[in-house]
């Protein structure tokens, strides 16, 4: 074998896998989300365990701010159409319109973050104590925080993730499939933040 | 490697949805209807926007059965944690 054919070799994807036949890395990120839709899933059923063994639970629209959040529901909604059209972009080879609409993506995390970064400042800070509420004592706001922090991570990792992404296939090193799988990602933060903004701020 | 094996659904209609049911949503906790009513209808929109954003931004809908069941599963251990938490709510 040539050193050119070897390295080929190296880099070729390994066998297929049945169920994604174009590529096991579109089956390995869908077995990690089944995963990490576990821990959400552990985390919205333990709050709704809480929340319905206490006696007085405050109603949340009225401590939390909900004209943010929806604004947030918005973003992150806007930004799942802007990843499908970068996704559909690449491929059809249109990289300056991939790079445009991942750019928006990674700009909506980000004004995402910055919004919840306000949304707790404010609450610890002004609502929070103005309730007689606090973060260490009462579960209302511990639940809030460890749901909504837990999400909060996952946006700052796909931020980062996607960061990665445009970095990658604008130098050429990646390809649709790759934008694909962290698409996959994408999306099912919006699918998470979807369910938090019904069971902690609405319901 | 096949780069486009499905037709490209109408992701702006799924966003025009996605859009009602979240304005929706937020009109549902102001109407003056009993509690239960608010409860049933804000999981049920909550639901079918998790099942549009699952089947058509992640392409479930065009992906093989077997993969459906393993982004299901995690409802599976759901409802067996809520089963198994619900004795612990009821005073006893």
């Amino acid at each position: 074998m040539s050193e050119a054919a070897a390295v080929m070799h190296i880099g070729a994807e390994p066998q297929e896998t049945p169920l994604t036949p174009e590529s096991s890395g579109k089956l390995g990120m869908w077995l990690f989300l089944a995963g990490d839709a576990m821990s959400f899933g552990c985390l919205i059923v333990g709050y709704g365990i809480l929340r319905h063994a206490s006696k007085d639970w405050p109603v949340p629209s009225h401590i939390l701010g909900i004209n943010l959040t929806a604004f947030m529901t918005f973003l992150l909604i806007v930004s799942s159409v802007w990843m499908v059209l970068s996704l559909s972009a690449i491929q059809k080879g249109d990289k300056a319109r991939f790079k445009k609409f991942l750019g928006l993506v990674i700009l909506g995390g980000l004004t995402f973050l910055g919004c919840q970064a306000y949304e707790w400042t404010h609450l610890i800070t002004e609502v929070l104590p103005e309730h007689h509420l606090s973060f260490s004592k009462d579960l209302f706001a511990t639940t809030f925080f460890v749901l909504t922090g837990f999400h909060g991570m996952h946006v700052t990792g796909g931020v980062i993730y996607n960061s990665c992404i445009l970095n990658a296939v604008s130098r050429g090193r990646y390809e649709a499939k790759h934008v694909e799988i962290a698409g996959l990602y994408w999306h099912f933060v919006d699918l998470v933040w979807i369910l938090i903004f019904t069971f902690v701020y609405l319901l | 490697m096949s780069e486009m094996p499905h037709q490209e659904p109408n992701y702006m209609a799924v966003f025009w949805w996605l859009l009602v049911l979240t304005i929706l949503e937020i009109a549902v906790i102001y109407v003056p209807i009993v509690r239960i009513a608010v409860v049933i209808l804000l999981v049920a929109m909550a639901i079918s926007k998790a099942t549009l954003v699952a089947l058509y931004f992640m392409h479930l809908k065009f992906e093989k059965r077997t993969l459906a069941i393993i982004a299901l599963s995690p409802f599976v251990l759901c409802v067996f944690l809520i089963l198994m938490l619900t004795p612990d709510i009821f005073p006893r």
